[in-house]
């Protein structure tokens, strides 16, 4: 339990203003990348630098102050109301693509399937390319047009992505780390350091997992199926709602590693694991948005 | 709760000994106090407030006559697109997040904000993010110059973005990741933060307000996030999400955006309503007409922000079921608002009213902003809102629920606060110079727009028929005084931040303020640190009627 009675206020912050410095330069640093400026990849790393350096420097701080018991109850409270609401926001970041999936599946497309049809065949080729004239509203789809790369072409064709490949493993291999993360909390509940490292281990483990099968499927889908970001609108929201779901469970596992690198150090207590329990719960919470994605994207 | 707080430097941990502010600038950049904060937020708030009002100056000085005289097309545009993004993102929201910065924790017995690192970081992100969008200006191309709300088509089209896109799509999202920081914040120093001795339902309606929109934020940001995000991807990696020609839509665009857009509307004016509530009671003596529906009608306005978001959009091809259900969806909310007015109203009603600055400005919030919500009652309804949509009527609406209304309300919680935070007092008779002047020129400025949008004049033009000549000039005029009378504001705040009259405040500064909210029983100035013990006993005559 923490020693300290009194709410901890912390009296100056330099991490702060570091981070956003670095969040920045490593933007704006894409944005000179996108448009072509040769400044940009230079940029883009110093400001990734500055921003890995905050992450080390305030979490190591963070830290400190939870081990020394500088944390009442109440600051561990207002830390989980912190995490569940940020949660919540990226909860609404996901909902937005699966809308988009939804609308364009079961409203834009069969509108340009009632549509097209209607049109002049000299006006839907002058929109959608030389014999592209008519449109099947059919999921999935790379639009009117056959988009291949994101430009219209006359015969591109693509394979979508099975449900019962890669994908299927990769539900087993999430929900599986689900488990072992809870293992590994009861370790810590019932002060039994070996379960928790060995729990912890296990999930880092099954998430790396995660990606690498996730980027020999995409690896797959670009060399062997002819489906990529370009692919209209399937390829657009499969790859922008699996590529976001990727990129959060990097974060996800990254985030456990720091957690598994401290109860190696001997942190967390039965009553003070603030860390470990902002960790769990973003990994169920990446979890559940990969049950989403297996149903609505890979199933349905 | 807490019961006791301990202050803490980050390298000393465990010394007791400095409690005061860092020395110097480093104290700016590194503050975790969340009067420091609030006052960071306040600066770069009124100093946007300049930068987009000189933009706006710039749109009333091309529309001051038909033809083109000062600037070109694309960069009009730009001044458009520019004046709207850094009022809203830079301006308005940041200052009420200053309100909420200095005021919650005073007005809920807290010593600080809950999670003051994250208070500093979110106030730099903010600076990052105008910083970024501002950095257009000076870009090959221009400025974003296709209207605040990005919609593609057009916003893809090279000829209109220039090397803007990418910025002003990654500006958005740290004014996101800002927003929602602070958001954050907010609802877990309500929470968690609050004296005991202070219930829910005794809670001032600012920091009801303030909650109910932290909420609409945490649950908007994202959306307009990943609003912009598909923009980038269309743009820049050959995705269809706003395509035809890959099975995507750009209406779809414009439902993602309005999700984001209506809500953020209301993020800009509940705290309005929330500042409002607290100013009226004190200058009418008088506790708040009607707390609990005020509480009540806060949270179903909120609620219907969301259900509400395609009434933008009548004009762009909807089902008929469509538009009728979001026509009467829009029509609902006219009856919490009105429950607000009339609360209001009756709280003034054979109150014994005074006048000061701050009840001058409230007022005529009141009534003005009651003006625009008439207005956009007539634009509810879908058949009428094809002959507005995209005129200057719709400027006018806008406007009117903004500038008299936001706007004025910031005017007024400045000249309320400031004689707390500052512990001098604003000279009276300048103030109600600024009010005078502001509140006729803001007249002059937006009441001729809604004739000239009746009569078809399109937004976002800088040329026009003859027929809407001599409106214009006189909305520009109007536009050229109310843009000076702002410098009496600037005159005022660092006046009375120098020393005001000279003449020292009590700590109640208004007659028996101390009734109505917490931040009164304390002493004026405040002292660096307040509520470091929580108080016992918080006034409830401002709940008199919800117990």
């Amino acid at each position: 339990m923490s020693t300290n009675t009194a709410y901890y206020i912390p009296h100056k912050a330099t991490w702060p203003v570091i981070g956003t410095a670095g969040l920045m330069t490593m933007l704006a640093g894409f944005a000179n990348l996108l448009n072509g400026s040769s400044i940009g990849p230079a940029l883009m790393v110093v400001g990734l630098l500055i921003f890995v350096t905050m992450l080390v420097g305030w979490f190591t701080l963070q830290a400190k102050e939870s081990e020394s018991g500088m944390y009442n109850h109440d600051v561990g409270i207002s830390y989980r109301m912190g995490m569940m609401w940020f949660i919540f926001s990226e909860i609404v970041f996901f909902a937005v693509f699966f809308g988009t999936l939804w609308y364009t599946r079961n409203l834009s497309v069969p509108w340009l399937g009632e549509e097209i049809p209607k049109m002049a065949k000299e006006t839907a080729e002058a929109y959608f390319g030389t014999g592209n004239s008519g449109f099947t509203a059919h999921w999935p789809t790379n639009g009117p047009g056959k988009l291949v790369d994101g430009a219209i072409s006359s015969k591109g064709e693509f394979e979508p992505m099975g449900a019962w490949g890669l994908p299927f493993l990769n539900t087993l291999i999430l929900l599986t780390s689900g488990v072992s993360c809870t293992w590994a909390h009861h370790g810590l509940l019932a002060k039994n350091r070996e379960q928790l490292i060995k729990g912890l281990i296990v999930t880092v483990a099954l998430g790396f997992l995660f990606v690498a099968c996730q980027a020999i499927e995409y690896h797959e889908a670009y060399t062997e199926m002819g489906l990529t970001l370009g692919s209209g609108i399937y390829g657009s929201t499969f790859f922008m709602l699996t590529g976001f779901h990727g990129f959060h469970v990097c974060v996800g596992a990254i985030i456990l590693s720091v957690v598994l690198f401290r109860s190696a150090k001997g942190h967390f207590k039965p009553e003070n694991h603030f860390a470990f329990e902002a960790a769990a719960w973003y990994w169920h919470f990446v979890d559940v948005v990969w049950l989403g994605l297996f149903i609505f994207v890979y199933l349905m | 709760m807490s019961a006791v707080v301990s202050e803490h430097d980050d390298h000393h941990a465990d010394d007791h000994h400095d409690h005061g502010p860092a020395k110097g600038l480093l104290r700016w950049i590194i503050t975790t106090n969340h009067k420091d904060i609030g006052t960071l937020y306040l600066l770069f708030a009124l100093a946007m407030f300049f930068v987009g009002g000189a933009m706006a100056m710039v749109i009333r000085a091309e529309l001051f006559e038909p033809g083109l005289q000062f600037v070109d097309p694309a960069f009009f545009n730009s001044m458009t697109t520019m004046h709207a993004l850094v009022m809203v993102f830079g301006a308005v929201m940041p200052a009420f997040v200053g309100l909420a910065n200095w005021q919650i924790p005073l007005m809920i017995g807290a010593a600080d904000m809950a999670l003051p690192r994250m208070n500093n970081m979110s106030f730099w992100m903010l600076v990052a993010g105008v910083l970024l969008l501002a950095s257009t200006l000076f870009m090959e191309g221009g400025a974003p110059n296709g209207g605040w709300t990005l919609y593609p088509p057009l916003v893809l089209q090279p000829i209109t973005v220039g090397k803007a896109m990418p910025f002003a799509v990654f500006s958005v999202h740290l004014l996101g990741i800002s927003s929602i920081m602070g958001a954050i914040n907010i609802i877990a120093t309500i929470f968690n933060m609050r004296a005991k001795s202070m219930k829910m339902m005794d809670m001032p309606l600012f920091v009801w307000t303030w909650l109910i929109t932290a909420f609409l934020l945490i649950a908007v940001m994202p959306v307009f996030a990943g609003a912009v995000t598909m923009l980038l991807t269309d743009k820049f990696f050959h995705t269809s999400f706003f395509n035809a020609a890959g099975g995507g839509d750009p209406v779809l665009y414009q439902h993602i955006f309005w999700f984001f857009g209506h809500p953020e509307v209301y993020i800009m004016i509940l705290p309005t309503f929330g500042v409002a509530s607290t100013i009226i009671p004190v200058f009418a003596r008088k506790p708040l007409f009607g707390y609990a529906s005020m509480v009540w009608a806060t949270g179903s306005i909120a609620f219907l922000s969301f259900i509400v978001w395609a009434h933008h959009m009548f004009t762009v091809g909807m089902p008929i079921a469509g538009e009728l259900y979001f026509m009467y969806a829009t029509m609902i909310i006219a009856v919490p608002t009105g429950v607000k007015v009339f609360n209001w109203t009756a709280t003034m009603w054979k109150g014994a009213m005074t006048f000061e600055t701050p009840m001058l400005f409230s007022i005529a919030f009141v009534v003005l902003f009651t003006m625009g919500g008439f207005t956009g009652l007539m634009m509810s309804i879908a058949p009428t809102d094809f002959q507005y949509h995209d005129t200057y009527f719709i400027v006018a609406h806008f406007h009117y629920t903004l500038v008299p209304a936001s706007v004025f309300i910031l005017m007024a919680a400045g000249y309320f606060w400031l004689p707390k935070w500052t512990g001098h007092m604003y000279n009276e008779k300048i103030g109600q110079l600024h009010f005078w002047l502001s509140v006729i020129s803001v007249n002059i400025l937006f009441f001729p727009q809604h004739f000239l949008g009746l009569a078809g004049m399109p937004r976002r033009i800088p040329d026009y028929a003859v027929q809407f000549a001599d409106w214009n000039m006189i909305s520009s005029v109007g536009g050229f005084i109310f843009g000076i009378s702002q410098l009496l504001f600037l005159y005022i705040v660092i006046d009375t931040i120098k020393g005001g009259t000279g003449e020292k405040v009590s700590d109640e500064v208004w007659e028996d303020a101390a009734q109505h909210s917490l931040e009164w029983t304390l002493p004026s100035p405040l002292p660096y640190h307040t509520w470091t013990t929580p108080p016992t006993s918080v006034p409830t005559e401002h709940v008199l009627d919800a117990h």
